[in-house]
């Protein structure tokens, strides 16, 4: 087994160019995805976390580039394929969902023959394999009468359903990677549960790794192995997802985990992170996060933090882990 | 008047719209089908439930925006109609789910805000006009040299901001609040969550907070009512519903949370239902959820369980539980 991790992301910058000026969606950030696992990437609006995700599949729209970074499957980068090396790549190997599966799916074609394109395109098999695998596929992903499925058009489907359509397209091919961009937002609460829950069984089943985006940290928590947070388009922080809930070392993170509101804690006042989202057409020499940040440092706002590793499973970008291992240092220091 | 006399008194609500389906098939969508709950002063009623169950016609209808079908509306001991709503505007005001669809993107923010004042004729002169927005921009947390800047120069937030200040513009005792923090990012949504909570402390407002985010529900209200297919299947005090809910389609609303805390994740058993919300025009007989309740007998096909009282302020609409 070698032990190179299957997705390698390093230093990936993406920029829109608009007639606004540069907007600089994702700014260098670097991540590694190891086979069967579940990486969740979690932000807010504007945070770039689709748009890595599209860069890695290369989708961006016109505007859109990557500048700078590689992105490595299996140790071949993905930003050097040809268009036709990339159709091939895409559906195959890594594949993707939206979070509106309705203006994913073409209404005009059933959803029979949009799953049948997707296994055609990718595979040689034959009229009839063709259409078992698509009734396979559906049986798999939960649709219940998958026959009469085939045959309907996607408007004919509710919200869940076209979801599992959704689902069985992108798996239809196995992929190693499957990106599920806010795949149960426009869903209601006990959809939600239920595509949560499949995605799960899936993964489990045919031992896919998930790239999993979303702003809700609850979803976060439920499913995901490792686990980014991003803002205005870097990584602030990224651990386990134990370590980023119980021991968060970006004051970001802290913030969001603070805002959301508990259970337990029901006559508590939430504590708002403070201020707006930073413009990406013009970011901060320092940190991205300083006007909002309340412990920034005079630093903050001169250099941008490294990311360090705060332990070995959590790497954190902010000025003040360093802070802190410096103090700590002085009192290592032995005693004069 | 007593005091404990609730401020809003909604009995055996109905809502029904018709459907045209082919030539001459007509149907009637119950989206609202005999509600009943009452809001007292200051209190903040949640009401939860997936898309389509209705709760915001619940909201609308409540309001008069709709001409309820059947159903009264009390407001502080006197019933609403049609004839007399207007005196009640003053009264009953909603802040809206899109900050970017409710706001008039022509208007500048301090006509937004003043146009209910003007529709009232809550003023004297134009200074007092000017006063009351900034003073009201103030109120919920904007600079009032906002006052000349248009809609699109403000962000999701902010909007939302704009569209409470409006709703506070004629000193309302109630308000609608239609799933307000939905469409906001999460570091937002406790900034707005957090501004509803100051103004009901400050002004003594009563809400009626839709949503479908549970946790930001059962953090702003005191009582939640559970709604499915145009019927409240439960109804009580906030942490009980929460904790110990008893209609089997709260209990699984309430475990598909998706907790943000990976300790509570791993250890927690989701009740996953079967199946979609069966289509409003072609409701089951007997009980609305039976078709995906785990329980389900032949008694609930016979006869749709009605609301009873299960102690401790709580309601539940169910035959079994």
């Amino acid at each position: 087994m070698s032990n190179v991790p299957l997705l390698q992301v390093r230093n990936l910058h993406t920029s829109f160019y608009t007639d606004a000026g540069e907007v600089r969606a994702v700014n260098g950030i670097s991540y590694n995805l190891d086979r069967g696992k579940v990486l969740g990437i979690v932000g807010e609006s504007g945070s770039g976390k689709s748009v890595s995700a599209y860069s890695v599949m290369r989708i961006l729209t016109d505007t859109g580039r990557v500048t700078e970074g590689q992105v490595l499957f299996n140790g071949e980068d993905v930003l050097k394929y040809t268009p036709q090396q990339m159709q091939a790549f895409r559906g195959s190997r890594i594949s993707m969902i939206f979070q509106d599966p309705m203006t994913c799916l073409n209404p005009v074609f059933t959803v029979g023959s949009q799953l049948r394109e997707a296994i055609r395109i990718h595979t040689d098999r034959t009229k009839e394999q063709i259409q078992a695998r698509a009734l396979e596929m559906l049986q798999l992903v939960g649709v219940n009468e998958p026959e009469k499925r085939l045959k309907q058009y996607p408007h004919e489907l509710s919200g869940g359903m076209r979801q599992r359509v959704m689902i069985a397209m992108a798996l239809a091919c196995e992929p190693d990677i499957l990106i599920a961009d806010e795949p149960t937002t426009a869903l209601d609460v006990t959809i939600q549960a239920q595509i949560l829950e499949l995605m799960q069984s899936l993964q489990k089943k045919l031992g896919m790794a998930i790239i999993m985006i979303t702003h809700d940290l609850g979803v976060i928590a439920d499913i995901c192995d490792e686990i980014i947070v991003m803002y205005a388009g870097k990584v602030c922080e990224r651990g386990t997802a134990d370590e980023i809930f119980y021991n968060p070392r970006h004051e970001y993170t802290k913030g969001l985990i603070r805002s959301i509101p508990r259970i337990t804690e029901r006559h508590e006042k939430l504590i708002p992170i403070a201020g707006t989202p930073v413009d990406l057409l013009n970011l901060p020499a320092g940190c991205a996060f300083a006007s909002r940040c309340d412990c920034a440092m005079k630093i903050c706002l001169k250099e941008q933090p490294q990311e360090i590793w705060v332990n070995d499973s959590h790497i954190a970008a902010c000025w003040n882990n360093v802070k802190r291992m410096a103090e700590a240092s002085e009192e290592m220091r032995p005693y004069e | 008047m007593s005091d404990n006399k609730p401020l809003v008194d909604v009995r055996d609500l109905k809502q029904y719209f018709p459907v045209k389906s082919g030539l001459l098939n007509k149907l009637t969508l119950k989206a609202v089908d005999g509600v009943s709950f009452t809001i007292d002063k200051g209190e903040t009623l949640g009401l939860v439930g997936e898309s389509g169950c209705g709760k915001t016609t619940v909201g609308r209808t409540l309001l008069h925006l709709y001409k309820p079908t059947a159903g009264e509306v009390w407001f502080d001991g006197k019933l609403v109609t049609d004839k007399n709503i207007g005196e009640f505007r003053k009264d009953m005001q909603i802040v809206f789910q899109d900050p970017y669809s409710s706001l008039n993107p022509r208007m500048t923010v301090s006509d937004i805000i003043g146009e209910p004042l003007d529709i009232h004729h809550l003023y004297a002169n134009k200074k007092e006009r000017a006063d009351r927005i900034a003073e009201l921009l103030t109120l919920v947390g904007l600079n009032s040299e906002h006052a000349n800047r248009y809609a699109h120069e403000f962000s999701g937030g902010q909007r939302q901001r704009i569209g409470i200040a409006r709703a506070l513009a004629v000193n309302p005792r109630f308000i609608v609040c239609d799933e307000p923090v939905s469409a906001l990012d999460v570091s937002i949504q406790a900034q707005i969550v957090n501004t509803f909570e100051e103004l009901q402390q400050k002004l003594g407002i009563a809400y009626l907070f839709i949503a479908h985010d549970l946790l930001v529900v059962q953090h702003m209200s005191r009582r939640i009512a559970v709604m499915y297919l145009g019927k409240i299947v439960e109804i009580g005090p906030a942490a009980d519903i929460i904790n110990n809910p008893i209609h089997p389609y709260s209990q699984s609303l309430i475990s598909a949370i998706p907790m943000p805390d990976p300790e509570a994740a791993r250890h927690k058993h989701r009740i996953v239902l079967e199946g979609d919300v069966p289509s409003p025009l072609h409701m089951p007989k007997g009980c609305p959820f039976r078709t995906r309740c785990r329980y389900a007998t032949d008694a609930c096909a016979e006869s749709c369980p009605s609301l009873t009282d299960r102690g401790e302020g709580r309601q539940v609409a169910c035959h079994l539980m």
